[in-house]
Parts: structure tokens; C-alpha cells; sequence
């Protein structure tokens, strides 16, 4: 399995992480080995197997819909870096 | 060269829950920003989502109301994007296997009946708000609306021209009130849509390149989105350029989309199974109990209405393209009021009321029962149908029964002959030209002395009544 350093910087970037060109090279020989460890399952016959959906082998947990007190404003927004207005102040981004 | 124009819409409805898709903070428009929120809905790390039953049930209303069918092994998936109104990074949402799928939903356009197919129905969770402080150069987040639930509609590309588009946009609205899963109030935001259009030359059976539209909060702005985008593209391809695929934000105000992004720099969701929250197993016990809570839909209240009571099409149509409405109308035919008299009322001028006000379709501010004591009242013979329109204006300003409304505004029609019989002798003793043009065998003449008489009894006396006492009148003057 070959992973270039195109595609850890684009993984970096969706991610939001920022790489020197050194690191990402680091980081390919890293990927490599673990999705290399990972590829390793294709080996398996998995003809016939549905596919797993989860890991624990249950089903239908649900919650009745009952309202139940939301948390204080101030409480919620007390870890906030920045809040305005009883809002989180956050960068402008309109896309 | 002619081209046909290709539309597939995927249509947002927010669902009628008490509490939010994966905790129990209210599902409620409005609020304090940040005040209907906790750990699990703003995205704190260590928190587990829990999902409420009734979201399921409500998504498998709407597919079984849209023909589709039931994926009884389903499961939730995540949608990895960064913005800053998705807390968490990520949105739970359907990938593979969801809710609802393959379904169709009939359309009526000019007259003729169109199937649209519905490729799916998903559910997942909607993102919070942002305040955009260009002074400041930041946003300010509210997540009241981080974590309602919403049903995802996704059609398939059946439309074939905007009027299509709008007609079907209409007519899911009217499933999901029917079925009640979402009170489709557009103003809030309820119901949201994004258009997928493309044209190709006439006759073509592949498709052309799509364009993604996005940012549409009207039908209205639908519709003109969709024009402006077939007239964009059919000028390209008129001028032998080519469409690229992206995705463009529509401007209602200028009226005009701009690309917002190429396919080259499309978003890498990088779905991936849910992990904290288990598939679902949907049984045949499940999906019937819910198929027994669907009450009649709109196709078949419509149907009714034309063969219990003999109303024409178009009337009952517009009945009930608004459950509000055609619930309002069932109750007071209920109460014995006249099927074809009540739907005059409500299509006349009951609607303009709503129309002039800007209220929603249905929004009657009195009760059925008052309609119908209108209705008696013109029946009865006690008021006109003119004063019964001053009633009902007076109805539509404040609550009052028509009865003390006829009595406060003096309405009541004079149907006592012998008060009736003095107007009309005091009438033909100051027209004799009249009674001679009669005579004569000019029927205007009638229609004069009609208008006299209504003029001295101030537009209160009963018109059948004094008609025919002038006729008697006339012929043994």
C-alpha cells in the first residue's frame, strides 16, 4: 500500500493539522504500515457476510420523547473561550 | 437547439417532536440563543447520544405516506465537515441504509397526474444558528437548534420544469401536515430545500452536468432559482460552453446564484458508521402500527369531497392543500351546514380575509360553528347576502357571534309585509314613469323600482320578498 505525501497532507487538511514536508513524509511511512495492517482483512472470504453496522451486537436503544431541563446558559458557555451576547463568539466563516 | 430542463430536489423538514433527535432539550422554534441546550446537543466531549423513538416513527410516517419502502435494518451514520454551526465536527446523519426508500409521490399539473419518484428518506440532525457581527468580524453561535431532528427528502431527477418542481414542493408540504410530522411553518425554517438542475438537448436520454443550488428559503425563491438557472445554463450551452459541476448559493435579493464551490474543492464527508448509537431493527408489527395512525391524505379527502358532496375539483383542491383548512371545513359541514355554501365561504371570501391579512391558509380566527351560524343566518332570510359579508369582516376583527354582530350593526333584513308593502307604495307614488315604462314591457323599469325600494329600506329589505310584492303591485296599478 502506497501512501503519497499528497494524500496525508490532504487528510491533514480535512482534519485542520498543519505538516513540514519532513512530517509528512514521517507520516506516510506511518500510514502506510497502518492501513497496510488494515488491508490485511481484505484477505479474509467475506463472501455472504453482511456488513457490520456495530461492533456490539444489539439493536433499538431509544429514548421516550419526554423534555427534560436544558443546562443553564451561563453554565453551558462558563468553558467558552470567548461568548457575546449569550452566544459562542466564533471566527466568520460564510461559505 | 431545444433543451429540456432536469430537476431532483432534496427537501429539509424539521420534525413535530417534544424533544431534540438525540436528547431531551425542547424541539422549539425561537427561544434565548443557548438556552435549549446541554451537554449531549452543543457537543461536549464524553457525552452519548441517545435517539428518540418518535423521530423513527415520524420518518416511517412520511415514507409509508410517500409509498416508500421501510429499510428494516437501519442504521446512523456520521458526516465529518468543519462550521462553526456543527459543534460536534460532525452531523449524524443516514449514509447506506436509510429510513425510507424507493417511494413515489403523485403530482397533478395543468390537469394531469405525474409520479415522482422519492429515492429516499433519511433522518439526522440539524445544525445551529449563526449571527454573522460584521462589525465585529465574528459570529455569534446559538445551538437552541443543534440536534432537532429533521427527515431528509430526496427526489428523484422526475421534474421536468420548475412549475413541476413547485407543484411537488407543495404537495410534499401538504403530506407532511397531513401525516403531521412537520408543522412546515416556512417562516421558521421548518421546511428547507436545495435543487439539483441540468439541462440536456431535446430527445437526449443521458444527463446533463448538474449544478447544486443552495441557500433557498422559499418556494417562491425555489422557483426562481430554478428559473434563473435554466436561463444560465441554456445560455452557456447556447453559446457552446459548458456546465461545470458546482454548487451555487442563491441570492433571493439580487436574484441571482453565485458558485460557492467547484467540484474540485467538493466537501470529503468521510461517512463512516455511527459509533455511538446501535442499527435499528424495524419489525412488520412496528411498521403496520404506524401505517394505522396515517389518516386520510390529501388525494383522497379531495376525492371525498368531489363524491359526497358533489363540490367541483378545483374547490377541492384548494380545500385541502391545507389540512387546517379542510379540517375547518369538515367540522362545520359536520355541524350541518351546507357542504357547497360553507366551501363558497372559505373559498371566497373567508380566503381573500387570509390572503389580505397575510395569515396562514386555515388561520380562521372564529370557530366553525360561528361560520355555520352565518350561514343560518342568510338562510334563514334574517340578513342579506351583502350583510352577511359586513358580518363576516366584522367576524374576521374581532370575536363576536353574528347574531349580536346583525343586531349591533342594525343588518336585519325587514321581511314584514306590511312595513315592506308601505316602501313599495311610496316608491311606485314617486316614479309613476316608471309603473308606464313597465307597462310597456321595459324590464328595466323593475330593476329601477327594485333599487329604490332597497335604497329606502337602506339595503335592509328582503329582495325576494319585495320583488315579488312589486310585481303584484305593478300589475293592478
Amino acid at each position: 500500500m502506497n501512501i503519497s505525501k499528497e494524500e496525508v497532507l490532504h487528510v491533514a487538511k480535512l482534519a485542520r493539522l498543519k505538516f513540514t514536508d519532513a512530517e509528512a513524509e514521517a507520516l506516510a511511512k506511518d500510514m502506510e504500515s497502518i492501513i497496510g495492517f488494515a488491508n490485511k482483512l481484505n484477505e479474509l472470504d467475506t463472501e455472504g457476510v453482511v456488513p457490520t453496522a456495530h461492533a456490539i451486537p444489539m439493536h433499538n436503544a431509544f429514548r421516550e420523547d419526554v423534555v427534560t431541563p436544558s443546562y443553564d446558559r451561563e453554565a453551558m458557555l462558563q468553558n467558552a473561550p470567548s461568548k457575546e451576547d449569550g452566544g459562542y463568539t466564533v471566527p466568520k466563516v460564510v461559505e | 437547439m431545444n433543451y429540456e430542463t432536469v430537476i431532483g430536489l432534496e427537501v429539509h423538514a424539521e420534525l413535530k417532536t417534544n424533544t431534540k433527535i438525540y436528547c431531551g432539550c425542547i424541539n422549539e422554534f425561537g427561544g434565548e440563543p443557548n438556552t435549549h441546550t446541554c451537554p449531549i446537543c452543543s457537543g461536549m466531549p464524553g457525552t452519548l447520544p441517545v435517539l428518540n423513538k418518535r423521530v423513527v416513527d415520524f420518518a416511517i410516517k412520511a415514507g409509508l405516506a410517500m409509498n416508500c419502502s421501510i429499510t428494516q435494518y437501519s442504521k446512523q451514520d456520521r458526516k465529518n465537515y468543519f462550521y462553526p454551526d456543527l459543534p460536534k465536527a460532525y452531523q449524524i446523519s443516514q449514509f447506506d441504509l436509510p429510513l425510507c426508500q424507493n417511494g413515489y409521490v403523485d403530482i397533478v399539473v395543468n390537469g394531469e397526474t405525474k409520479r415522482i419518484g422519492i429515492t429516499r428518506i433519511h433522518i439526522e440532525e440539524d445544525a445551529g444558528k449563526l449571527v454573522h457581527d460584521d462589525y465585529a468580524n465574528c459570529s455569534i453561535a446559538d445551538y437552541n437548534r443543534c440536534g432537532v431532528p429533521l427527515i431528509e427528502i430526496v427526489s428523484e431527477p422526475d421534474l421536468r420544469s420548475p412549475e413541476e418542481a413547485h407543484v411537488f414542493l407543495e404537495t410534499l408540504k401538504t403530506i407532511l401536515e397531513y401525516t403531521e410530522v412537520s408543522d412546515c411553518k416556512m417562516q421558521e425554517g421548518s421546511l428547507r430545500c436545495d435543487v439539483n438542475l441540468s439541462l440536456r438537448p431535446e430527445g437526449q436520454k443521458e444527463f446533463g452536468t448538474r449544478c447544486e443550488m443552495k441557500n433557498i428559503n422559499s418556494f417562491r425563491a425555489a422557483v426562481r432559482s430554478m428559473e434563473y438557472e435554466q436561463k444560465r445554463q441554456t445560455e452557456v450551452l447556447s453559446n457552446g460552453g459548458i456546465i461545470n459541476q458546482e454548487t451555487r448559493r442563491w441570492d433571493d435579493v439580487k436574484g441571482e446564484s453565485i458558485v460557492m464551490r467547484t467540484k474540485e474543492d467538493a466537501q470529503d464527508y468521510r461517512y463512516f458508521p455511527e459509533p455511538d448509537l446501535l442499527p435499528m431493527i424495524i419489525s412488520d408489527e412496528w411498521i403496520e402500527e404506524i401505517r394505522s395512525t396515517i389518516p386520510e391524505l390529501p388525494e383522497q379527502r379531495k376525492s371525498r369531497y368531489i363524491s359526497e358532496f358533489g363540490l367541483p375539483e378545483y374547490d377541492a383542491f384548494l380545500l385541502t392543500s391545507s389540512k387546517k383548512t379542510a379540517d375547518y371545513f369538515d367540522e362545520t359541514v359536520s355541524l350541518g351546514a351546507s357542504p357547497k355554501a360553507v366551501s363558497n365561504w372559505m373559498m371566497g371570501d373567508i380566503a381573500k380575509f387570509i390572503n389580505d391579512k397575510e395569515l396562514e391558509a386555515g388561520d380562521i380566527p372564529f370557530a366553525p360553528a360561528q361560520l355555520k351560524a352565518l350561514i343560518d343566518l342568510i338562510e334563514k332570510g334574517t340578513i342579506s347576502n351583502s350583510a352577511a359579508k359586513k358580518v363576516l369582516a366584522e367576524m374576521f376583527a374581532q370575536p363576536e357571534e353574528p347574531e349580536k354582530i346583525v343586531e349591533r350593526l342594525g343588518l336585519s333584513q325587514v321581511s314584514d309585509e306590511g312595513a315592506l308593502m308601505a316602501m313599495v307604495q311610496e316608491v311606485l307614488a314617486q316614479n309613476p314613469q316608471s309603473i308606464v315604462d313597465y307597462k310597456a314591457g321595459k324590464d328595466r323599469a323593475l330593476g329601477f323600482l327594485m333599487g329604490q325600494i332597497m335604497r329606502v329600506s337602506k339595503g335592509k329589505a328582503n329582495p325576494q320578498v319585495i320583488n315579488q310584492m312589486l310585481k303584484e303591485a305593478l300589475d293592478k296599478a
